[in-house]
């Protein structure tokens, strides 16, 4: 009993074994992404960085089970995911993932407070209300509750993507280029209010960026280049 | 957490944010317009029946030749219905020397039921349609009512005393004219209205005497239809049921056209309404895409999509639909009281069934055009969030609309109240569709070949339009449904209407002579000249009775179809010409031609009766003409436009068979109501003549062609509102991403002026080929409907070519860039931040 705890702490919270990427393009198949094997534990926080186009987003799509490999296995908390289906996998992410991106993803017709009120009510959360105002506050959009997305600048609409990631209390957030679309001083905004909450609530981070000065505020770096990690 | 609880708070989210005001309005739209239709429709064919039911005196007539069993009457009373009883019997009436054979008929309180009894006094025996009144009632007992011809015929004044039977009765006052005046063929004779108190006394009814007994109901639709059918069950032989549908045929053709043109008005909006909604329910599955994903990847499963989104639309539907109806609702109240005034009735109160209808014709609509793109929305994949140009499968899907448009076929059959009607405009509107999509494609082929040359206004206009060639081909249908609505509602349905009115002119005949003998056909013709009135036509006939099928006997006894039986019963007029008659159609066989050699007797047989009597071609038919047989071949089946009023026979033989018989004469004219008195000089100088007046039968189809040309005015209102729905539909489609692509344009220094001329560019040709959608269906539809619905043939009008080009080419230009202006006025940051 007290083992398993043990072996199960310290198992990796993600793990990536062979994983493998490729598409059909017509006459040739393209290879996106090439023999990944990674580890992440709990309570890390893991930037991926590279050029534009090196496969980043699709390792961290792959990583959350958005999108299925060609080959290879994911693990999440223990779970292999591509042996459930669809809605087996959205029920995972609604348990144990939050996510940022780099285009916000809001609810255009939400308020700032319903936007971050929905992954609660999607999982059956009575008291949504409540704990979304509370993070919204925490973010410095108490005073914002009720305005819509596009009332609302590009870092003040980050900033209910990040309440909305951390409402229901993820074991693991992944975020895609979350500054990829703001200014340097609001982007480091928004990393602060990020690593902050990250730390309160031990949370483990999968961060993708291109931004070398962010990635170091990471604890371990992982460089892709062209499909394949080049540690 | 309950997610029904969760869609409901989805849908005031959406609906606050303005999602989905389209959508309900395309429904509201829709459902109003079928249940205006239903409901109205209900109502007119309720007051229409009812109108015409004044001719026949009652709703419906129980009619035996042997006296009726009280249980009718009581059954009657029981379904609340009002009764009274007439009994028609032949008889001798007599004054001092002179005698004449009359139709007596004695009736009870009440007669008639519907409709009215006029009656004059004439001082000095001569009479003019204008001093009539109402009967109040009956004649009182020891009285009589006397029409025209007994006055003539036994030169008596009123005042004095005749004889009925055993009896001496006051002739109190002339019949002019009697509700159900001319109803069927049988009851021409002089005529004598007494009461039924003094049938006893009169000692006429003897047995054996040829009496028929009739009992008149009237009262409520529904009711009456009860009774109807509790009725026909009880039927022995030697009884009936009429009502005036089966009793008239030229009324019973008016009240059906009118009918089947106020469904396919009702049809034709349904159509446009449909074609909004679809439209919607792609912008908002669209809109919807992104939310998907989103949710997708919060952790939602597909089932929790799919439930979300089906309370989603289910409720909006639903309130949509109860909006609708109400709406509805309070449009034909207001239509009827419109109407009730024109015709001088109360409507009838409308059954709750238009309610339901529309109720479950909004959800029909809704799901059948949201459920496959629904399906799709559960299947967006989470990774859209991540690269958005997948998950974006589908909107046009095939599938999809198909079905849509199979729910669509369901609701029409239902709505059109009969299935051939139904599959028929649905094919039509499907082909229509189908082509104007071919076209439509093939056309923006065609222009993006010549698309370098140019201006680059041009050049991008079409480049536009080649991104989005499925788009933009939806949008052409749709606009196209929206113009050809209006094109139907303005210039044809004028043009309909009016050929209809034509087919029904002032001077259409309204009197019929029978029983012309061959040696007065002089003398009616002098007769003619000398009041300055055309020549009618005489048409030659001689009377048989049908004696043999196929060399078989025909008896009569062994039937069990009633109205085999009464066609068999009676005696056929058969006439012969060389040419048919104008307004008939034949639809097998071949009419005789001048060259051919006739080997045996040949005739043509109207296709109704040949179906009735369960003849077809080439049977041999025999009948009994005074005493000969004569046998004769079936070589071709007409239809008869029976509301037409001209001469018409069932049976019409190759001339030079039947001249050998006793022939009489019949024909039909029209008189002006100014030569009225000349009636009056008719029957004294030709006595044996029978005189149908069928004005009032006339009268009445005029009438009802007046109102149900104002019903359908307003029924097609609905059409243009749906019209406008999904015009502002169509538009609204590419709108964001329009908005879109202006804030990229201008944020690449592209000037308002450019971006104006290059959308003005694609407005022009998606103008185009709206216009060339709209006038080619509106014409489509203006044959249909005159052909099926009012047999007249539509009269081709090019100006609704010109018409549908131009104002396609400038609506949509206009229209287009209206509901682009805003994107245009905005700095283009702030579309591309909204847009995201
Ligand atoms: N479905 C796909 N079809 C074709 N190419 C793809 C597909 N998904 C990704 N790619 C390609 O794979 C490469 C990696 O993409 P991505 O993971 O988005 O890179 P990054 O996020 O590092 O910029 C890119 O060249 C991209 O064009
Ligand atoms: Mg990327």
């Amino acid at each position: 009993m007290i083992n398993d705890r043990v072996i199960e702490a310290a198992n990796p919270i993600v793990r990536a074994h062979a994983l493998t990427k490729q598409v059909d393009t017509g006459d040739n198949q393209l290879t996106i992404l090439q023999d990944i094997h990674l580890e992440v534990n709990a309570g890390e926080s893991i930037a991926v960085i590279g050029a534009s186009g090196s496969g980043k987003s699709t390792l961290l799509g792959l990583l959350a089970g958005l999108d299925v490999p060609t080959s290879g296995q994911v693990y999440l908390d223990g779970e292999e995911i591509f042996l459930l289906d669809e809605d087996e996998r959205a029920a995972l992410r609604s348990r144990l993932l939050g996510f940022m991106f780099q285009s916000f993803q809001l609810l255009p017709a939400l308020t700032a407070l319903e936007n971050v009120m929905l992954p609660l009510e999607l999982s059956g959360v009575n008291d949504a209300r409540q704990a979304a105002q509370e993070l919204l506050e925490r973010v410095g959009l108490g005073m914002r509750l009720k305005h819509y997305p596009r009332q609302l600048s590009g870092g003040e609409q980050q900033r209910v993507a990040i309440a909305r990631a951390f409402v229901t209390q993820p074991k693991l957030l992944f975020a895609d280029e979350p500054t990829g679309n703001l200014d340097s001083a609001t982007g480091a905004q928004i990393i602060q209010l990020m690593f902050e909450l990250n730390r309160e609530r031990g949370t483990t981070l999968v961060l993708v960026t291109h931004d070398e000065a962010l990635s170091n505020r990471c604890s371990r770096q992982i460089r892709m280049a062209a499909g394949r990690i080049v540690n | 957490m309950n997610l029904f609880r969760l869609s409901l708070r989805m849908l005031r989210r959406d609906w606050r944010a303005g999602e989905l005001r389209i959508l309900a309005l395309a429904l509201i739209i829709a459902v109003s317009s079928i249940t205006t239709v239903s409901f109205f429709a209900d109502r007119v064919q309720l007051a229409l029946s009812r109108e015409s039911n004044r001719l026949l005196g009652a709703d419906l007539l129980v009619i035996s030749d042997r006296p009726l069993p009280a249980h009718y009457a009581e059954k009657a009373q029981q379904y609340g219905l009002k009764t009274a009883t007439m009994t028609r019997f032949p008889s001798m009436t007599s004054k001092d020397e002179s005698n004449l054979l009359a139709e007596i008929r004695a009736v009870s309180d009440g007669y008639p039921l519907r409709g009215d009894l006029r009656l004059a006094d004439p001082p000095d025996g001569t009479f003019s349609e204008q001093v009539t009144y109402v009967a109040p009632g009956i004649p009182a007992p020891g009285t009589v009512w006397i029409d025209e011809k007994i006055i003539a015929g036994l030169d008596i004044k009123l005042g004095e005393e005749l004889e009925v039977g055993a009896v001496q009765m006051m002739a109190a006052a002339m019949i002019a004219r009697e509700p159900d005046h001319s109803v069927g063929f049988v009851n021409m004779g002089p005529r004598l209205l007494m009461n039924v108190k003094d049938l006893a006394a009169t000692d006429l009814i003897q047995p054996g005497s040829r009496v028929t007994y009739q009992l008149l109901v009237a009262g409520d639709e529904e009711r009456v239809a009860g009774f109807r059918n509790w009725a026909q069950a009880q039927l022995v032989p030697g009884q009936r049921i009429e009502g005036i549908r089966d009793s008239r045929p030229e009324i019973r053709a008016a009240l059906e056209r009118a009918e089947k043109f106020l469904s396919l008005a009702a049809l034709a909006s349904v159509v446009v309404a449909a074609a909004a909604v679809a439209l919607a329910v792609r912008r908002f599955i669209q809109r919807h895409l992104d939310g998907c994903a989103i949710m997708r990847c919060l952790g939602a499963s597909q089932a929790t999509i799919l439930r979300l989104y089906s309370y989603h639309l289910a409720i909006l539907g639903l309130a949509a639909s109860i909006t609708g109806c109400v709406m509805g609702f309070a449009a034909q109240e207001f239509l009827s009281r419109w109407l009730s005034e024109l015709v001088n009735t109360t409507l009838p109160w409308p059954s709750g069934m238009p309610a339901v209808h529309g109720l479950l014709s909004g959800m029909v609509l809704l799901l059948g055009f949201s459920l496959p793109p629904l399906l799709n929305l559960k299947r967006v994949p989470a990774l859209r969030v991540l690269r958005r140009d997948i998950g974006k499968t589908n909107l046009h899907g095939l599938a999809g609309y198909a079905f849509g448009l199979f729910a669509l076929s369901i609701l029409f059959v239902w709505e059109a109240g009969e299935f051939h009607l139904g599959i028929l405009v649905m094919l039509g509107f499907l082909t229509a569709i189908v082509v104007f999509a071919f076209l439509g494609w093939l056309l923006i082929r065609l222009l993006l070949m010549i698309r370098q040359q140019g201006t680059s206004a041009w050049r991008y206009g079409l480049a536009s339009i080649r991104r989005r060639t499925i788009a933009t081909v939806i949008q052409a249908i749709a606009l196209g449904l929206g113009l050809m609505a209006m094109l139907v509602l303005t210039l044809i349905q004028n043009d309909l209407l009016k050929d209809w009115r034509r087919s029904l002119p002032p001077n259409t005949p309204n009197r019929f002579l029978v029983n012309i003998q061959p040696d007065q056909l002089q003398s009616l013709a002098a007769f003619f000249d000398q009041h300055e009135m055309d020549q009618p036509e005489f048409f030659p006939m001689v009377r048989g009775r049908l004696v043999k099928i196929n060399d078989q006997s025909v008896r009569v006894d062994e039937y069990t179809d009633l109205r085999k039986k009464q066609l068999l019963n009676r005696e056929f007029n058969l006439s012969w010409s060389e040419e048919m008659q104008s307004d008939n159609v034949i639809v097998a066989g071949r009419w005789w031609q001048d060259e051919e050699a006739t080997p045996e007797n040949e005739l043509s047989l109207e296709d109704e009766v040949a179906k009735t009597i369960g003849v077809k071609l080439g049977d041999r038919l025999t009948f009994d003409i005074a005493g000969s047989p004569y046998t004769a071949t079936i070589t071709s089946l007409r239809k008869v436009d029976w509301d037409t009023f001209q001469v018409n026979f069932f049976v019409v033989a190759r001339p030079g068979s039947l001249e050998q018989y006793p022939i009489n004469y019949v024909t039909s004219f029209y008189l002006p109501p100014s030569h009225a008195g000349i009636m009056h000089e008719l029957v004294r100088s030709f006595p044996n003549l029978l005189i149908i007046d069928v004005a009032i039968v006339i009268e009445q189809i005029q009438q009802m062609i007046l109102q149900v040309s104002n019903a359908i005015e307003f029924v097609f209102m609905f059409t243009l509102l749906a019209g406008l729905i999904v015009m502002y539909a169509a538009i609204s489609a590419t709108q964001d991403e329009r908005i879109y692509e202006a804030a990229i344009f201008r944020t690449l220094g592209a000037k308002r002026r450019q971006l104006i001329r290059a959308w003005a560019a694609e407005f022009a040709i998606l103008g185009t080929l709206v216009g060339l959608f709209a006038s080619a269906g509106a014409t489509v539809l203006a044959y249909v409907i005159g052909d099926y619905a009012l047999h007249v043939s539509y009269t081709f009008n090019p100006w609704i070519w010109l018409v549908g080009i131009v104002v396609g080419i400038i609506g949509v230009t206009i229209a287009g860039l209206l509901g682009t202006r805003s994107s245009l006025s905005q700095p283009p940051l702030l579309t591309l931040r909204r847009i995201g």
